[in-house]
């Protein structure tokens, strides 16, 4: 089977400083990929390339064995989550969840129902009239998620989605969202300072420093070899970005 | 507070004339026609600026830096000087920049209240183009004015530039009155006093007629008169519908131009060509009425683009005024949109145009709506471009006001100061539309 997404020799440089330095990576369909490391490694931006946001780069980028260089944000089949959520505030929870839908012009009763399904999966039952800006973090980002699933995207790129939220409530989320995404079978690729949550919900983990790749294997595996490093563990309380 | 800055300034005027004339609440100061009473009349207007601009500052401000003077041992005087007044500064610099235009710009209200030796730059030009036909003179001075104007936008701007990137506004809860605000309150009140004075003055000289108290200035509106062919009345319906064609040009040019002005381009080139376009859409918000109309007339008078018999004439006109304001509420709006949630919505598959649709048009539109009225608000009173430009068979109110006080005579006044009180009425009507939309409109200069 094709992989999900499978970047090739991503390089990108901002005149002159280089942020990504050949960048070779892989997702297989559902599984969940750790970008891991401390701000300034360039993870924000290898994200963005691979959504489609960032065009100033070199080496090619591909889903499902066809290569996606050039294809808009839009035409990607992707989802991409925040660190804030980035919900519409003039929508209440339902009209934000029933947005990729009415993209995808899906009729009103199919749409009613698959927003109480992804409510009922976020644990947010019933919240469908509710005003964004009545919830906590915590909720928003659980909208947040079930908005991005309502795509049904082929890969779903998470950005620090966890980092706003207090420390209880981002164990508690972390798990809830590794659940999600196995049973939805969602391949996702997530980017984070933090290694508990990569530990919590990545198949695999990249582990990014100044633009190169410096660990990439199974998430065991990786984080066992930082946490034997010398020196390696003041990335666990790298500051965020 | 906000009710004077709206308010006509032809409505303005003849409200302080009334105060300080001979016999009026304040007639025994002896400042009918002089200078005092204008600047009380500019005062008037500008409060409201202040107050939005530097209220909504100071409202933005962490009050923990304050506490953490107070708690370092700064008496409250202390804290207030030491810290928070410093961090006022760019918001005040940037009102008394605005006021300072607005004054410059002040035409109606000088015009109705100045009397002989009072003149300004803006009533020179006025009188020489059309009384003495002296359009070169006039040409001079229009560009004199700009150029003062120019000055006092570009130390706004910077003042504005500051004040953004020196400080994170906060949010937080109101705290209830003190017994230490006593004074603050004391003087608050007085303001408001004094603010509703020349309305209240306005309102009652209305009702006196030459033969005691009674309607019959409002009256008098309906029936026949020497400065029109119809009743007046009817110039209360060519300002309702000037304001709307004007709000129509408006608002859609407005949008368009925050569209183009909310985008953050990478080249330098880009980003400065837009701070050039950004300052040229703000000149009119300076640019004397009085010169747009002079430039109108003398301007579009001749293929391709003779405009003078045009009924839209006025109405572009008040959508060149207006447009700086629309733009000003607007602007901000789509600049304090995250890049992010447009992101977002292009990830979740929305094609270019249905983000601009979905994301920044649906988050603009109730600001966008409130300008709406904001810009009409300013088309009703509208008086310094109008004066060069109205149709003789059909002015809008505030020209008949003038016109009306041009003439002799006490009923002359009496309808004057009634259509007063009808076109102050029509426009804080509006504005209490706008203020129901609950925007904070007016503080983004």
């Amino acid at each position: 089977m094709q992989p999900a997404l499978r970047l090739d020799a991503i390089s990108v440089d901002f005149g002159g400083r280089t942020v990504l330095d050949g960048i070779d990576l892989a997702v297989d369909p559902g599984q969940v990929l750790a970008l891991l490391g401390p701000s300034g490694s360039g993870k924000s931006t290898l994200l963005r390339v691979i959504a489609g946001f960032e065009d100033r780069y070199t080496g090619t980028v591909s889903s499902a064995g066809t290569r996606i260089d050039g294809v808009p944000p839009h035409r990607r089949g992707f989802a991409l989550l925040f660190q804030e959520g980035q919900l519409f505030p003039h929508r209440d929870v339902a009209g934000n969840i029933g947005y990729p839908m009415r993209l995808r012009r899906i009729d009103r009763a199919r749409t009613a129902e698959r927003i109480a399904e992804l409510l009922e999966l976020v644990g947010l039952a019933g919240f469908e009239r509710r005003d964004v800006s009545t919830l906590s973090g915590g909720e928003q980002q659980r909208v947040a998620l079930a908005r991005a699933l309502a795509a049904e995207p082929r890969l779903l790129l998470l950005d620090e989605p966890l980092s706003a939220l207090d420390r209880e409530l981002r164990e508690r989320l972390a798990g809830d969202l590794r659940r999600i995404l196995t049973s939805t079978g969602t391949s996702a690729v997530f980017v984070t300072h933090d290694h508990g949550e990569a530990a919590v919900l990545a198949d695999r983990v990249a582990v990014l420093r100044a633009g190169r790749i410096g660990a990439y294997g199974p998430t065991g595996e990786v984080l066992a070899g930082l946490a034997a490093g010398p020196g390696e563990g003041r990335d666990r309380d790298g500051a965020s970005g | 507070m906000i009710v004077p800055f709206v308010l006509p300034t032809v409505v303005v005027g003849i409200a302080f004339r009334i105060l300080f004339r001979d016999g009026g609440p304040l007639g025994a100061l002896g400042w009918d026609g002089t200078v005092p009473a204008i600047l009380g009349a500019l005062v008037f207007f500008n409060v409201a600026v202040v107050v939005r601009t530097v209220g909504g500052a100071w409202e933005g401000l962490d009050p923990r830096a304050e506490e953490a003077a107070r708690a370092l041992g700064a008496s409250r005087t202390r804290a207030f000087l030491d810290v928070t007044l410093p961090r006022l500064a760019p918001s005040l610099v940037s009102a008394g920049a605005v006021v300072f235009l607005f004054c410059a710009t002040a035409f109606g209200v000088v015009l109705v209240l100045g009397g002989p030796g009072t003149g300004t730059i803006e009533t020179e030009i006025y009188v020489l183009t059309t009384q003495f036909l002296d359009l070169q003179g006039a040409a001079v001075l229009s560009i004199l004015q700009l150029l003062v104007v120019v000055a006092a936008l570009s130390i706004a701007a910077r003042a504005r530039a500051a004040g953004e990137t020196a400080q994170r506004r906060v949010a937080h809860a109101a705290r209830a009155p003190r017994r230490g605000d006593a004074p603050v309150i004391a003087a608050t009140v007085v303001v408001a006093a004094l603010l509703a004075l020349p309305i209240v003055a306005l309102v009652v000289r209305s009702l006196r007629t030459l033969d005691g108290w009674g309607l019959g200035n409002y009256l008098a509106l309906g029936g026949d008169n020497d400065v029109m062919p119809a009743p007046v009345w009817q110039a209360v319906l060519t300002s309702l519908a000037t304001a709307g064609q004007a709000v129509l040009i408006a608002v859609p040019l407005a949008l368009v131009a925050a569209l183009v002005l909310g985008r953050r381009p990478r080249t330098p080139a880009l980003r400065r060509l837009l701070a050039v376009l950004d300052g040229a859409l703000m000149l009119p918000l300076g640019v004397s009425a009085v010169t747009v109309g002079f430039g109108f007339l003398i301007a579009l008078d001749r293929p391709p683009l003779d405009l003078r018999d045009s009924p839209l004439l006025v109405p572009i006109a008040h959508a060149l005024v207006a447009l700086p304001l629309v733009l000003r509420t607007v602007l901000p709006v789509l600049r304090g949109i995250d890049p992010r949630l447009r992101e977002a919505a292009a990830a979740l598959g929305a094609p270019p145009w249905r983000v601009l649709l979905g994301v920044d048009l649906a988050i603009v539109a109730r600001p966008a709506l409130a300008a709406a009225g904001l810009a009409g608000a300013v088309s009703l009173g509208e008086f310094g471009a109008t004066a060069f430009l109205a149709r003789p068979d059909g002015p809008t109110l505030p020209i008949v006001i003038v016109r009306l006080l041009g003439r002799p005579g006490g009923e002359h006044l009496g309808m004057a100061i009634a259509a007063s009180v009808v076109l102050a009425a029509v426009t804080v009507l509006v504005m209490a539309l706008v203020e129901r939309l609950r925007v904070n409109s007016l503080g983004a200069f």
